[in-house]
């Protein structure tokens, strides 16, 4: 019975720190965030952070779940911040209303106002790109230049993309019902589905890596992708074997989507939190963004990363992305109509 | 009752009655017993009621177009998912445990234990680790397109792993340890003078297996099948990485892009009934059965000596699932901690490791003792509102884990809050929250999603020991407390260590509840490594993959041992 009683040394121990946990949660310079980003991305930007303010900055990153968390724990939430990598997470977070408007005229001149919610409740952080990525032995420079042409006859059995239900590609069927029509977008999907190469797998370097191994010749994926990829030593033959396409350049522009912020309702370290809020939107965050995840700085003039400006500017779609988000729940059910996923 | 056509009349009654009577009442001194049973329930079951209470409040109908459009295609694919996965683990379980306890072979004293490691490696672990090597890009491929001088995909055939078979082979590797743990516990425990009567009676080995052993260890097989079939149907990890549509990658999608938790905890509390209704069937299909043993049950019995072909064959079905799934695994994950491991051996990973196995051993102890707490109320007292009381609270583990850590957080933060309320409308002061967002919460949901391991697990040992034990524990003056501890406790050890064991290992690989539920800036091995696995970049933590594996060994080695040794000891107590 010696192991029991080590076991129950243990449960002691873990109660008093619990209590302890407890006890010392009311920390004023401190700023709490939950986030569905890994933290290993924000790590380097927080750290800038308390450097230079002192203030510390504490994360739980969870994908599933976390807006419950904080719904559920109202005015009492410990959270200050909600940092996601989607307009949709965002939008979601304000209709459980568990966010609160920020009025900052600094944050307010750094983000562009097509990236921040009318109301103050979300700002973005970063734009990403969701652009094509075309074999360059295999698909003609030219022949792919739309979101439109995925569905094109001509590439029955060679494109490949993640799943239709994942919140990019939930984005992109968004803005192509904004573009078209939910009935235009719809034979649009049921076309690009029949173009698979394969059943949808896979995130999106998966898919270039699946044009690298021939097994189709365009996929679908965000811009950031490509300088991860040839900033890994295995991963860079991948982005190598492709060319990249910055879609609709000559009409309506490539749909771009967030990674943002929001305040929430309870913050109790509101004053500590707007100086993050700031701090993310000034130039330094700014540009590890770029630098380490390869995202477009949202603040106009930021120095971009040196890979993402070889990939030269393009013309983003000036739909807001508040009304892509309206589109939503119709382009997830979409996505189960064609059985895109089958 | 169209749906179950099967059952006559008469047992449609009984069936019925069984689920609703309650006429029996409490035998006199148990009533505490009888309470804390309820009051264990009611707590264990509020996530599970919290779910059930989201599922009334959709944001929409989801029905119509789930049935217009994929629930035929999820439900297809998840009960072949578990008819597969349920067939795998059975087979390679049954077969393991019936050669390592009927016959010896060369290897059979490691093979005992050994046939557990498998269940020390997380199912989205081993997905990836097989893509790794099976995929167009792997080892294998590319060495056969060198070999045969194929230039792309196109040109050959391969099997593809990303797929409904690929997730059964790699679920019913790391699940038959529970069919294997279950079902073997009672091979030795099994009367071995059943089966010398049936040999006596000019029974082949083979009659035996099928005529006596097998069913006796039907209950077991029941139980081990029940924990993998469940942890099959909500797993997350594996089917999403292999895209193979099922009820649970449904549940995320309704959830997160329809934005519509009542419509996903509807399929979520369906899922958990359809679940119910199984193991109900097969509760009630043997309820007119009864197995005791008596005191000769540890006699030791003589395993057939084998040589030659058949103890390389015995060898080969034990082999074979330890290679697959264990061996290869851990060789994958060696050479990728390797290659990275200056980026993994930080001070953090040390924190990681420390946190993992504390809130596993934690809430392996809380989950064994409200198994015990649980199995033996149920034992003690013979209502029907009991035995359903027992019955419910191994809810939680039917419910996909990020769903049930939402039912976690509601009646946590609503208890919070109400406290919060109570101080300051008295004192004038704010206490915030109490439990939500402490390693309470975690141990919390650890403890709901597997009580119902520990309980099964430590309700077939106490099945086991005959009533006559208590009658004379309480007729020599012991209390119901003291025969627990003192009688039943020593009896069923192996089966009580078994429990702590299984719920250990299943918390240190547990995720979708630790992520949501952990408090600020905590780590376990397990959310570590889902970071870099949730953008498929394991290799960087394959360090902490390796680990959550390694320390899933230490508890199978020094509990298997003194489970050996307490079988051991009984036998020479009986044998003397």
């Amino acid at each position: 019975m010696t192991r029991l009683s080590t076991l129950k040394k243990v449960v002691a121990g873990m109660v008093l720190a619990t209590g302890a946990s407890v006890a010392f949660s009311a920390n004023a310079a401190e700023i709490n965030i939950y986030s569905d980003r890994q933290a290993f991305l924000l790590k380097p930007i927080l750290d800038a952070f308390t450097k230079e303010t002192g203030i510390k900055v504490k994360v739980v990153f969870a994908k599933k779940g976390i807006i419950q968390r904080l719904k559920s724990e109202g005015k009492n939430s410990p959270a200050d911040l909600l940092l996601t990598s989607n307009v949709s997470n965002l939008n979601r977070a304000v209709d459980a209303g568990v966010t609160q408007a920020v009025n900052d005229s600094v944050i307010n001149a750094n983000v562009p106002a097509q990236y921040r919610d009318p109301d103050g409740h979300w700002f973005g952080l970063t734009t990403r790109a969701r652009i094509i990525y075309a074999s360059k032995d295999r698909i003609e420079p030219g022949s792919v230049t739309r979101y439109e042409d995925l569905a094109k006859p001509e590439f029955e059995g060679r494109v490949c993309t993640r799943k239709g239900d994942h919140t990019y590609n939930i984005a992109l069927i968004g803005s192509m019902i904004a573009a078209h029509g939910e009935a235009e977008a719809k034979a649009w999907l049921e076309g690009v589905k029949n173009n698979l190469a394969r059943k949808p797998q896979g995130n999106d370097r998966a898919q270039v890596k699946a044009v690298k191994e021939g097994v189709c010749d365009i996929a679908v994926g965000n811009s950031y992708y490509y300088g991860k990829m040839l900033n890994n030593e295995e991963q860079r033959a991948w982005a190598e074997s492709v060319n990249l396409i910055y879609p609709n350049q000559d009409d309506r522009g490539t749909h771009v989507n967030i990674s943002g912020m929001t305040m929430t309702k309870s913050a109790p370290h509101r004053d500590s939190a707007i100086k993050l809020m700031r701090f993310l939107t000034e130039d330094t965050a700014q540009r590890i963004y770029a630098e380490q995840n390869f995202e477009f700085p949202v603040k106009p003039g930021v120095t971009q990363n040196k890979l993402i400006e070889g990939w030269g500017q393009f013309k983003a779609d000036q739909v807001s992305l508040a009304e892509v988000d309206k589109h939503r729940k119709r382009a997830a059910m979409m996505v189960n109509e064609v059985g895109y996923n089958q | 009752m169209n749906f179950q056509p099967q059952l006559s009349d008469k047992n449609k009654k009984s069936f019925l009655k069984a689920l609703f009577s309650d006429r029996t009442p409490a035998p006199p001194g148990t009533g505490y017993w009888q309470w804390t049973v309820w009051a264990i329930a009611a707590i264990v079951l509020l996530p599970v009621l919290s779910v059930i209470w989201l599922s009334m409040f959709p944001e929409e109908n989801i029905w119509p177009h789930l049935f217009d459009t994929v629930l035929p295609d999820y439900v297809k694919t998840t009960l072949l998912l578990m008819l597969g996965v349920g067939g795998l683990s059975a087979l390679t379980g049954v077969s393991t445990a019936w050669v390592t306890t009927m016959y010896d072979f060369p290897g059979r004293r490691i093979f005992e234990w050994a046939l557990l490691l498998p269940f020390a490696v997380p199912a989205y672990v081993i997905a990836y680790v097989y893509t790794d090597m099976l995929e167009y890009s792997g080892w294998l491929q590319g060495g056969l397109r060198e070999l045969f001088g194929w230039q792309t995909a196109r040109d050959y055939w391969f099997p593809e792993i990303r797929s409904l078979g690929g997730a059964v082979l790699m679920m019913g590797l790391v699940l038959y340890p529970y069919v294997f743990m279950m079902v073997r516990a009672t091979f030795i425990e099994q009367s071995a003078s059943l089966r010398d009567a049936a040999r006596t009676l000019g029974c082949t080995q083979r009659q035996v297996f099928w005529r006596i052993s097998l069913p006796t260890a039907r209950p077991a097989l029941a139980v081990g099948l029940a924990l993998v079939l469940m942890e099959a149907l909500n797993d997350f990890g594996t089917v999403d990485y292999f895209a193979v549509r099922t009820l649970t990658a449904g549940i995320y999608d309704v959830w997160m892009n329809m934005g519509n938790i009542g419509g996903a905890a509807q399929l979520a509390s369906v899922m958990m009934l359809f679940i119910l209704a199984l193991i109900g069937m097969e509760r009630f299909s043997r309820r007119r059965q009864k197995q005791f043993s008596r005191g000769d049950r540890f006699k030791a019995f003589n395993r057939q000596k084998l040589t030659g072909k058949k103890a390389f064959f015995s060898w080969l079905i034990c082999f074979i699932p330890l290679l697959l799934g264990f061996i290869v695994p851990v060789l994958s994950l060696s050479r990728h901690a390797m290659v990275y491991f200056d980026v993994s051996w930080t001070p953090e990973f040390f924190s990681m490791s420390w946190n993992s196995f504390m809130l596993s051993a934690s809430a392996a102890f809380g989950t064994v003792l409200l198994g015990l707490v649980l199995a033996y109320g149920k034992r003690l007292v013979n209502r029907k509102s009991v035995q359903r009381a027992v019955a419910v609270s191994g809810l939680g583990y039917a419910m996909p884990g990020a769903v049930l850590a939402v039912g976690v957080i509601i009646p946590l933060a609503a208890f919070d809050n109400s406290i919060d309320a109570l101080f300051e409308s008295w004192f004038g002061v704010s206490t915030g929250l109490l439990l939500s967002g402490t390693l309470f919460a975690v141990i919390f949901a650890y403890m709901v999603r597997f009580l119902a391991v520990s309980a099964g697990s430590i309700e077939s040992s106490l099945e086991k020991v005959t009533p006559s034990m208590d009658m004379a524990a309480r007729s020599m003056g012991y209390s119901t407390l003291e025969t627990l501890l003192k009688v039943h406790v020593p009896i069923i050890k192996p089966g009580v260590l078994t429990a702590a064991l299984v719920v250990f290992v299943d918390c240190m690989k547990e995720l979708p509840a630790t992520l949501v539920l952990r408090p600020f800036d905590f780590d376990t091995l397990a959310t570590h490594v889902y970071q870099f696995a949730s953008d498929e970049l394991l290799e960087e933590s394959a360090l902490s993959a390796l680990v959550i594996v390694l320390v899933g060994i230490i508890p199978v080695i020094l509990l298997s041992r003194s489970i050996i040794a307490s079988r051991n000891e009984k036998r020479e107590a009986s044998a003397e």
